[in-house]
């Protein structure tokens, strides 16, 4: 029988993954793989090695001050809370919207996916300014009809802001989990008599896991990280902090300190989630396709379903449309298009190369982890996490500070801002490509080498062509993300005015 | 595969910037949409091509920290005294005449720097929710009960510090950490900047807000129900304190001479009638005609504390003790 197996692979007693670990041991990994993997290392590394240096530019004596401060524990809740929330109501609405559009027969399947990732086209501080567009003064609940609301502020209105905006990278893995599930084992299981709900607990959830953890993963990370929805909000977190310091205090001391205290966040999270998903193995061990999901039949629940998918649509990008348009009115005549206009054309140039180059340099960094498990691996792609938390600002000041010292003819150039990119958002990158190859497996692949292709060839011809179907529309996703990110990045500062009247 | 990463390397490798002969670079902590009409006029007027980076004030000094002697950077451009007086080592003296030139109330004593247009302190007020008998008479009074969780402020912001900054000088440390302290016990609400506490108002979060002056100015020009007034306290009071935007030269600049090019620009009578009317601001020499929605500058003068500029150059003490309060 075909079936997916939840369990441990202790000492490569099944095949699959486990048995390119042991192949690991006859073939080392080709150098096309460890030397982006080494680039990888080197360029997240600098900003922490950066941060350590300017942490120990402080006196012995106020050291102990920095570290122990009450005001860090505060920070340190708060950023926890913050990050409950986001997760929280992200999944409450990325999880049965990725079920409906993958299981049951509701219609218009492809437009309702791609308004669900929608939203992740939009910074993550428009959306809170979309929520706070809502009410106050200029707030078009009282210009369209006179009612004045208190504007929304604090952990509920940076939770909503993010949940908003960051829901559809939760929506996409999902979505691509239950795609590659295979429907064999749950229809084994209601043939046993097993009930919907204990199906849905007992096989679904568990294969569910790494999806909801790598995407629980990076979105709690760019909570942590993120800055523009949380300074609207008002909710003092580490990020929040740590621009205060840098802007507010010239403190580039306690900054460094409480960006360190947030890498060892990210460290401990890291560490967390290996527990978590260490062990398990996702891809089909029998031979055979698995074949689409019978779709259930939503029946008077349809209603239902609409209801919730229309809400979702409404609230993550209807808002913001009409936000923006309202807000686009009041500002129209003296909007500057030309200048909208370069603004545009710079963000395509930067953004456009960005992701491409990010995306060839995950797959080779992701393939290490997946197929020579080992410290090198692990470290990596710990590392690329790493990366992606440290807040921009500091990573930007680590490119000024190490360019600065070996090269100064990089220094404010267009690659050095791809490089930061890359390094800062490589995570995005990855998500997806391990998720394809988790559920590719290895089989075939090893088919086609023992059929006498070079592990390359191999790759090239099995694995590619599988991997690129249907990542489209992800590509396009992290494209876009990295457009908007673009601009509350200061890495861009050197560009952009994120206050027109200073 | 390898021709599109080939491609793309060349690509990057090819948009490395370069310096042009005739140019300038400028970081500006002053906004784009304020100042690029001006930056065009000293293009066409020089035929200096000027580079300008735009960011926040504090940003862009910690950049210019921490590119040292590498800075590409010309000229400064700092939104407050606050962040000229932290990078007074990074620029490079200017000559005598520059700020003798500027009227004596902005001048800089150790010329590191000149200022390029004047500001002062203010209390912003709801015109809905607060009567004339309940505005406060000075900076002291807004730790009163009667403005218990009604008051916004800024800690972050570098107009504030060096209100801080003066409030030390004129009044000594433990006064001005007992007063942080009341208003802090006082539920004083914290915002990031001038412009949040003036939307802040409206919104009916808050009924006060201490800001520059020539912020509500360009709310009022598009609405007059705008429902926001500002108003000096009494006389003398620190609170009423005039601050400056100011420019420097940035030691590690090798076009020094362009970049003295761009600050006699900005000091011309053009620049400064410039300032004064699209930034609600005081021009820093005499022969401009003011803006006349605000208070003339003899009775700012007037009303101003006796702080003298160049005492408040200590941002270092007063971080320190925005610290000590637990406001930063």
């Amino acid at each position: 029988m075909r079936c997916f197996v939840r369990s441990a692979c202790y000492n490569g007693l099944v095949t699959g993954l486990s048995s390119h670990a042991r192949a690991g041991h006859k073939s080392r990994p080709s150098p096309l793989l460890v030397l982006p993997a080494l680039v990888v290392a080197l360029g997240t590394c600098l900003p922490a090695l950066y941060l350590l240096l300017r942490a120990f530019d402080a006196e012995p004596a106020q050291l102990g001050e920095i570290v122990f401060r009450q005001r860090n524990l505060l920070l340190l809740l708060n950023t926890l809370k913050l990050v409950a929330v986001v997760l929280v109501i992200g999944t409450l609405i990325a999880l049965p919207a990725a079920w409906l559009v993958t299981r049951t027969d509701i219609r218009f399947k492809k437009i309702l996916s791609f308004l669900m990732a929608l939203p992740l086209a939009m910074p993550g501080y428009v959306m809170a300014y979309a929520l706070l567009g809502i009410s106050g003064y200029y707030g078009f609940v009282r210009q369209w009809f006179g009612i004045a609301l208190p504007p929304l502020h604090g952990l509920w209105g940076a939770g909503l802001a993010l949940s908003l905006y960051t829901f559809p990278y939760l929506f996409l893995n999902l979505r691509a989990a239950f795609l590659g599930m295979d429907p064999a084992l749950e229809e084994s299981a209601q043939s046993l008599g097993r009930g919907r709900s204990e199906i849905f607990r007992r096989i679904i959830l568990p294969l569910l896991w790494p999806a909801l953890v790598a995407s629980w993963l990076i979105v709690g990370l760019y909570v942590v990280g993120d800055f523009g929805a949380i300074a609207l909000m008002r909710y003092e977190v580490f990020s929040y902090a740590i621009f205060t310091q840098y802007s507010g205090a010239f403190d580039r001391t306690y900054a460094a300190w409480l960006c360190l205290m947030l890498l060892v966040l990210t460290v401990a999270v890291l560490c967390l989630q290996r527990v978590v998903t260490r062990n398990m193995r996702f891809a089909s061990t029998g031979t055979g396709i698995p074949r689409p999901a019978r779709p259930i039949a939503l029946g008077r629940w349809a209603v239902l379903a609409w209801a919730f998918l229309v809400m979702v649509v409404l609230c993550s990008l209807g808002l913001p449309l009409l936000v923006l348009i309202h807000w686009m009115r009041l500002g129209l005549p003296e909007m500057d298009l030309a200048q909208l206009g370069r603004t545009a054309i710079g963000t395509l140039l930067a953004a456009g190369p960005a992701a491409l180059l990010t995306t060839t340099l995950a797959l080779p960094v992701v393939l290490l982890t997946l197929r020579h498990p080992g410290p090198l691996s692990s470290l990596v792609d710990r590392l690329a996490y790493l990366g992606y938390a440290t807040p921009p600002l500091a990573f930007a000041l680590a490119m000024v500070f190490f360019s600065l010292q070996a090269a100064p003819v990089l220094y404010q150039s267009y690659a050095l801002l791809l490089f930061a990119y890359m390094m800062s958002f490589l995570v995005l990158a990855f998500g997806p490509i391990r998720l394809a190859l988790l559920q590719i497996g290895t089989r075939q692949e090893e088919a086609a080498r023992g059929l006498g292709s070079t592990p390359a060839q191999a790759f090239v011809r099995v694995v590619l062509p599988r991997r690129c179907a249907g990542r489209l529309p992800q590509a396009a996703c992290s494209f876009s993300s990295w457009s908007s990110r673009n601009c509350r990045s200061p890495i861009w500062w050197l560009r952009r005015d994120m206050e027109p009247w200073q | 595969m390898k021709r599109t990463i080939l491609a793309s390397l060349g690509l990057v490798l090819g948009m490395t910037t370069f310096a042009l002969a005739e140019s300038v670079t400028i970081y500006s902590g002053r906004g784009e949409a304020l100042i690029a009409p001006l930056i065009r006029q000293f293009e066409a007027e020089s035929g200096i091509t000027a580079e300008v980076r735009y960011g926040g004030t504090s940003e862009l000094a910690t950049l210019l920290l921490e590119e040292g002697a590498n800075s590409p950077a010309d000229v400064f451009w700092a939104q407050d005294a606050g962040a000229l007086g932290a990078l007074s080592e990074a620029f490079a003296e200017l000559p005598a005449e520059v700020n003798g030139a500027v009227l004596e109330a902005f001048r800089s004593d150790a010329n590191k720097w000149v200022a390029t247009s004047g500001r002062n302190r203010v209390l912003i007020y709801s015109t809905e929710r607060v009567e004339e008998d309940d505005l406060p008479q000075g900076i002291a009074d807004l730790t009163d009960e009667k403005y218990k969780g009604r008051v916004a402020w800024a800690p972050t912001n570098g107009g504030f510090q060096a209100f801080v900054t003066a409030f030390r000088v004129a009044h000594g440390d433990e006064a001005t950490k007992e007063w942080l302290e009341g208003m802090i016990a006082n539920d004083a609400k914290v915002y990031r900047n001038n412009g949040t506490q003036i939307d802040a108002i409206a919104n009916g979060e808050v009924d006060f807000g201490l800001v520059n002056n020539y912020y509500l100015g360009r709310y009022t020009a598009r609405d007059a129900e705008f429902p926001v007034g500002q108003t000096p306290f009494a006389s003398g009071d620190i609170g009423n304190l005039i601050l400056v935007a100011g420019a420097g030269i940035v030691e590690a600049s090798d076009n020094k001479e362009n970049a003295q090019k761009f600050i006699d620009f900005l000091l011309s009578p053009a620049a400064q009638q410039f300032i004064t009317l699209q930034g609600y601001e005081y021009p820093v020499r005499s022969g401009i005609i003011p803006h006349d929605t605000l208070e003339s500058l003899e009775t700012v003068n007037e009303i101003s504390p006796q702080v003298d500029l160049n005492q408040i150059g200590d941002l270092e003490g007063t971080l320190a003790l925005l610290r000590e309060v637990g406001l930063l």
